[in-house]
């Protein structure tokens, strides 16, 4: 919660919604990561989904 | 009256530390490095703030406010567009910075929650001033001016590499401000970088280097030039515009394109620890000359924007002490004042000020004198008991003292007869000097004390110099300075009447034989350019410290003495009497006085480890 609060106060003063999309896919891809980390190569279960 | 507290913090970047004001006075500060023994520790400083709350004898339910010493968003910002900016140059550096924000340095808030908890209770409110407001409330506010010009120059905070701005009262108006990737702080680490030494630890090699160059020589003028011309556009106000073909921070993994700089230059980057030749020491001096020159304009801009008589100033690069002693002559301002942890780690410091008079709204009382770093005395003491537990624990015999001046008297003779001295004392400095706390003393009187230092005691390499400790009252006397300089922030030349003739071959001589030459009556502190990096003294800031000197000047009827750091290359200032005691053991070091203790090394009992110490310690 602290997060979102503090990012989207972030972009707001500093008027970066340009950054919005860029933070979302890379946080997405980095839950990704670490939630298929136990499975061996990271994202190879979502290679074919994703791409 | 309940007490009002502001904990400050800088952390994960390099020299975490933590700072606590009570009421607006600063109670306590110190680096995590010196708890955890790991040089530039960059950990959660959660030593140090446990420390600095015993301090002050308060919980974390007792904190109005912790303030970490940098927006982390903003700092996200700049990464982000440097990176879009450069794309898809800086792939590599990409992947390796973008994971530690992604799971960690995103959530710094609840990172810090998180830490603070391990502390104790307590919900106390969270600040971010940006990077260089800390740094400028940490030379402001701690000054003993009522108004002063404020510059901050470092390599980078979130955008800004430098900033004048304008203190007055509780009040701090930023004016100007260079934006990263044009920064004096990244080029001076470039030519560390280039040079062979470690970025952001051995920037002050560098400059200890410098004046082995050859000032009158073709070369240093013609690499200033070709600095001047290729490298970076100074501007007539101090601002820099760095060629960026020439760098690889911005994109990469290095400071600079290696190959262009030795096309360049025609000198290959240095490898660390290889020879030292005489072409590094010219580039050392130009790149020295270059970033005087810029602090020399950036002052006078400040000066012009302000109108200000005095001036403070913090951040890296007003470690430069060299630059700040040549400023101060310049006259621009009519005093300087510095605060002693310019670096990141007085981050910590500077942060829980700006929390307190701009956060808080706060104002500022009183004026300090001389200042409110209380002599940068900040951090924890050890008492009798502590000492002798520690003895207890290696059966080390020691003579206890019960009257001061006699353990004075002895210890200044020791040091007279040339041995080298550990002097362990009351509460540990903040920031990156020995100013007489944890500080290993020796005779500058003698020709062999520097080399014996660096090469017996120190292990570092022989070409560094070592600073005096010399009586307040007797500054005049050796230096061409006209002022207190208690935190080794000026660098002044020896008066020529304490000089020594050269021999006429000199300039052709090599470095060694240069730096043995003897330059001066007190040659272990006289730098090969005549110059010292000088503390001063003062009974009454350390009674101890100067009682010690003033001993030796009884005995030799010279009033300074050599003063460097308590540790070994590449290991922290020693923190408590096991670390004292430790270090003293495992050097050539003659005697350590902890308190009113004196150890003797010969009387110690033998000392082996399961494995050569020196591999403890990275070098720097």
């Amino acid at each position: 919660m602290d997060f979102l609060k503090d990012l989207w106060g972030f972009l707001k003063e500093r008027k970066k919604f340009w950054l919005l999309p860029i933070i979302i896919t890379m946080l997405l891809f980095g839950a990704l990561i670490i939630l298929t980390a136990g499975s061996g190569s990271a994202v190879a279960p979502f290679i074919y989904t994703l791409f | 009256m309940t007490t009002r507290a502001v904990l400050g913090l800088s952390a994960y970047y390099h020299d975490s530390a933590a700072a606590i004001l009570v009421d607006g006075r600063i109670v306590a500060a110190a680096h995590e490095e010196r708890f955890t023994r790991k040089k530039h520790d960059s950990d959660f400083p959660r030593n140090a703030a446990r420390y600095v709350l015993k301090e002050a004898g308060l919980a974390l339910k007792d904190i109005e406010a912790v303030a970490f010493y940098d927006k982390p968003y903003l700092k996200f910002e700049r990464l982000l567009e440097t990176y879009h900016a450069l794309a898809p140059s800086g792939l590599v550096s990409f992947t390796a910075a973008i994971p530690v924000w992604i799971k960690e340095k995103l959530f710094m808030r609840s990172m810090l929650k998180d830490e603070l908890a391990e502390l104790g209770q307590g919900k106390p409110r969270m600040l971010f001033p940006e990077h260089h407001l800390s740094h400028a409330a940490s030379a402001f506010y701690p000054s003993p001016f009522k108004e002063a010009a404020i510059l901050t120059l470092d390599g980078v905070g979130e955008w800004a590499t430098s900033i004048i701005g304008l203190g007055r009262g509780r009040d701090i108006t930023i004016l100007r401000e260079l934006d990263f990737p044009h920064s004096v702080g990244l080029l001076y680490s470039a030519f560390t970088y280039y040079c062979g030494f470690k970025v952001n630890s051995g920037e002050y090699k560098l400059m200890g280097l410098a004046p082995y160059g050859h000032p009158g020589s073709g070369q240093v003028e013609r690499f200033r030039r070709l600095i001047l011309d290729e490298l970076v556009d100074v501007r007539e106000d101090g601002s820099v515009l760095l060629n960026m073909s020439y760098f690889n921070f911005a994109a990469g993994l290095t400071m600079c394109h290696d190959k262009k700089w030795a096309q360049l230059f025609g000198l290959p980057k240095r490898a660390p620890e290889s020879e030292l030749t005489q072409g590094y020491m010219d580039l050392a001096l130009a790149a020295q000359q270059v970033t005087e020159e810029v602090v020399f304009l950036m002052a006078e801009a400040a000066r012009a924007l302000t109108g200000a008589e005095n001036l403070v100033m913090a951040g890296g690069v007003a470690l430069n002490c060299v630059a700040n002693g040549k400023l101060l002559r310049k006259g621009t301002f009519r005093d300087i004042w510095i605060q002693p942890a310019a670096g990141d780690a007085g981050g910590s410091v500077g942060a829980a000020l700006a929390a307190w008079h701009i956060g808080l709204e706060q104002e500022r009382v009183a004026v300090a004198v001389p200042d409110a770093m209380q002599g940068s005395y900040l951090g924890p003491s050890f008492d009798d008991v502590d000492i002798m537990l520690t003895a207890r624990d290696y059966k080390a015999p020691y003579r206890h003292f019960t009257d001061f001046e006699e353990l004075c008297a002895t210890v200044a003779g020791l040091i007279a007869d040339g041995s080298v001295v550990g002097w362990f004392q009351g509460r540990m400095e903040y920031g990156p000097r020995a100013l007489g706390n944890r500080s290993i003393l020796g005779n500058p009187c003698l020709p062999e004390m520097q080399k014996k230092l660096n090469l017996k005691i120190k292990y570092r390499e022989g070409f560094r110099p070592f600073a005096p400790s010399v009586l307040e009252e007797d500054i005049g006397t050796y230096f061409d300075l006209d002022r207190p300089s208690p935190y080794m922030l000026l660098v002044a030349p020896v008066l020529e009447s304490h000089r020594k003739p050269l021999p006429e071959n000199y300039d052709s001589m090599a470095m060694y034989d240069r730096l043995y030459i003897q330059r001066s009556d007190v040659p272990a502190i006289t730098h090969i350019d005549y110059s010292a990096r000088i503390q001063s003294v003062s009974k009454a800031t350390n009674p101890r410290f100067w009682a010690v000197i003033n001993a030796f000047k009884q005995k030799t009827g010279c009033g300074l003495i050599v003063n460097t750091s308590f540790n070994v290359r590449g290991e922290p200032i020693v923190c408590t009497p096991e670390d004292a005691y430790r270090c003293f053991m495992r050097t050539e070091m003659d005697y350590l006085v902890m308190g009113d203790f004196l150890f003797s090394k010969q009387d110690q009992p033998s000392w082996a480890e399961k494995q050569d110490w020196r591999d403890e310690f990275q070098l720097d």
